[in-house]
């Protein structure tokens, strides 16, 4: 299982790299450079700009600049942001961790907890009206639109019913202790649901169909064969058979955890990493948009680390070969 | 019935109903077991004897399988007025069950001495720590010599014969009185096969279980069986000792079984087969169910379905062609 597992963390180590050397190309090959946006700008003088770019190194050749830039982060330096001056990309992006992880977390609950049990109890009562219900919920959220949803959300359940808040994270920053809690809980709600649907609905779908292809098979009869409740014959060996492929999915999961959600962070006027990244896009702010991609494409890697290494600890095939 | 008898099966049928249409997959099997005695069913694919079988543990899937009429006494016993509770208890502790398909009946995730466990702490509540010890000397009985390493070993680190084995250890933990094993031998290297049914063998001198063993294979059954039941179209057409059935067999379609068998001593140019299939369990014809296949068809065949007869002392037949001999079964 070591073996394994070093063997996994060894092929992660050039992964990052060329993580790394994606992210560069991409942010080169859009058009301009950090300094486009002010060409236009009557007031400045195009040599005055000519003069930043070469002390900025913009017209060193690709390969030197992307040296340059892979020594920085290294260092675990990121650069200035273009946009919010004097703010360094690492001081902004750990401003907003905080706020994604919350709504990922959040939404990551709402799919397990709601997902896994209606799937688990579809898959046992198949073809019955619970069943069908959760299979007409499963199109519902596989299909709807998240910043469609989102809108009918803020609509009915903020504007006319006034439970949850529409936007934002917390209502008052004088707020402490278990208070804080519960109030950004509940600006939590309306933006977790949302984010949440369509994967629960794909969790639900996905159990489903696990369970009931682990339940016809031959051990399974074994398993009744030797006497063992139904109890014991769902939660012991049939579940621990069935949630082995939805490791992997949660393996994903976790790689889009830092990520955010651009769409459904923006309908909410969540200020969480997606819109954070949205605003770098809007004002080609590079360093930025490159910070950003760099530490989505970083977890997304470790998530995936992460799922190999509970996929070795859940199933003893992939353990041992 | 006498003391001896361990297992009764009487009237039983079995129907599943799919689609509107009912497939009446075991239509009234009589049949009993004495105790320590091996019984062989037999018969081609789709004849019912697995679903027999699961039936007696009620294992059938419902919907669509229903156990429709009939008992299935396990000591007088009524399996079939059991609570599904109190058929728990039956299963794996009074009657052990083993499948055909070795590679595909140990769960993948769980090690060999946690599978063997499972029915100890159950049946017999023992905790963990002594089922684990009992799982080692099982192991050894069957013929694992590095048994203390087997039990943490996992299903796929072991061989198609080895989990057989494993199945077999399994299904004798709580020393049953009837072990029914289904095909045991079937998805097996042939040199495997032998071992196994020896290791059967073994296994029931020493608890003195009797056996239930399924197949379709005549050579299984000369090697192990005291008395054969022959199954065609969800009925039983013949049931006699094995010594009986392979010296005199009786009905057409047993001898069409024999013939059907190779025989090294003999040098046939063509093995004999039987023309046909095995009617559907929807849509069996009238009368005899075997008639359309048989070779000594007459019109009195598709009448009615023929009795169940002794024919000769502890030899039943199914068939107008042994009607006017002997007596009315029981």
């Amino acid at each position: 299982m070591y073996k394994y597992i070093l063997r996994r963390v060894l092929v992660f180590i050039p992964m990052l790299l060329i993580v790394t050397v994606v992210v560069f190309t991409l942010a080169s090959l859009a058009p301009g450079d950090p300094l486009t946006g002010q060409t236009l700008d009557p007031n400045i003088d195009p040599e005055v700009l000519e003069e930043r770019r070469e002390a900025m190194g913009l017209n060193d050749p690709p390969h030197i600049q992307y040296w340059n830039w892979l020594t920085e982060v290294s260092q675990g330096n990121l650069g200035d942001s273009l946009h919010y001056s004097g703010r360094t990309v690492e001081e902004l992006i750990i401003s907003r961790v905080p706020n994604t992880i919350y709504l990922a977390v959040f939404s990551l609950f709402i799919t397990i907890s709601v997902g896994l049990p209606i799937g688990i109890y579809s898959a046992r009562k198949q073809y019955t009206v619970v069943d069908y219900t959760a299979t007409t919920f499963g199109f519902f959220g596989l299909s709807m639109p998240n910043f469609f949803f989102a809108l009918i959300a803020i609509y009915f359940f903020s504007f006319q019913l006034g439970w949850f808040p529409p936007r934002g994270t917390v209502s008052s920053t004088s707020l402490t202790g278990f208070e804080s809690f519960i109030d950004r809980l509940h600006h939590l709600i309306l933006p977790g649901i949302t984010l949440g649907l369509s994967s629960t609905a794909i969790y639900m779908r996905y159990i489903r169909s696990e369970v009931l292809d682990v339940m016809g098979s031959d051990y399974i009869r074994t398993a009744r064969a030797k006497g063992l409740t139904e109890r014991s014959v769902l939660y012991k060996h049939t579940l621990r058979n069935s949630l082995i492929p939805i490791i992997t999915l949660m393996g994903f999961e976790f790689g889009t955890l830092l990520s955010g959600a651009v769409i459904v962070e923006s309908v909410f006027s969540f200020p969480g990493m997606g819109q954070l990244f949205l605003v770098g896009i809007e004002n080609q702010d590079f360093p930025l948009i490159m910070g950003i991609n760099l530490i989505v494409g970083v977890t997304i890697l470790a998530g995936n680390l992460l799922a190999d290494i509970l996929y070795a600890v859940v199933d003893p095939r992939i353990r041992y070969d | 019935m006498s003391n001896e008898t361990l297992l009764e099966v009487e009237g039983l049928k079995t129907y599943f109903h799919i689609e509107g249409k009912v497939a009446k997959a075991v239509d009234g099997v009589d049949f009993s077991i004495d105790r320590g005695e091996t019984v062989a069913l037999v018969g081609e694919s789709g004849s019912g004897k697995s679903i027999t079988s699961m039936s007696i543990m009620q294992l059938i899937p419902s919907p669509p399988g229903k156990i429709e009429e009939g008992a299935i006494k396990l000591e007088g016993k009524d399996l079939l007025s059991l609570s599904e509770r109190e058929m728990m208890k039956v299963r794996g502790n009074d009657i052990g069950m083993i499948f055909q398909e070795p590679m595909t009946s140990l769960n993948p995730v769980f090690t060999i001495g946690e599978q063997l466990a499972e029915p100890m702490v159950k049946h017999q509540g023992m905790n963990k720590k002594d089922a684990k010890k009992r799982a080692v000397e099982l192991l050894k009985l069957v013929g694992f010599p590095r048994a203390e390493e087997t039990v943490k070993e996992y299903p796929h680190q072991l061989s198609g014969g080895m989990r057989q084995r494993v199945m077999i250890a399994m299904a004798m933990s709580c020393d049953p009185k009837l072990l029914i094993a289904d095909e045991p031998t079937t998805a097996l290297d042939v040199t495997i096969q032998a071992q196994i049914l020896d290791l059967m063998q073994d296994v029931k001198k020493k608890y003195n279980s009797a056996i239930l063993i399924i197949t379709h294979d005549l050579g299984v059954v000369a090697e192990t069986s005291d008395r054969v039941l022959v199954m065609y179209g969800g009925q039983i057409v013949e049931n006699a000792s094995a010594k009986d059935l392979f010296t005199n067999p009786k009905h057409p379609y047993t001898v069409g079984l024999l013939n059907s068998m190779p025989d090294v001593a003999d040098e046939k140019e063509r093995l004999e087969s039987i023309p046909g299939t095995v009617p559907p369990a929807h849509n069996f014809p009238d009368g005899c169910r075997f008639a359309p296949r048989c070779k000594h068809a007459m019109e009195a065949c598709t009448e009615a379905v023929p009795k169940l007869r002794e024919n000769e002392p502890n030899h039943h037949v199914r068939c107008i062609l042994y009607e006017d001999q002997g007596g009315e079964k029981e």
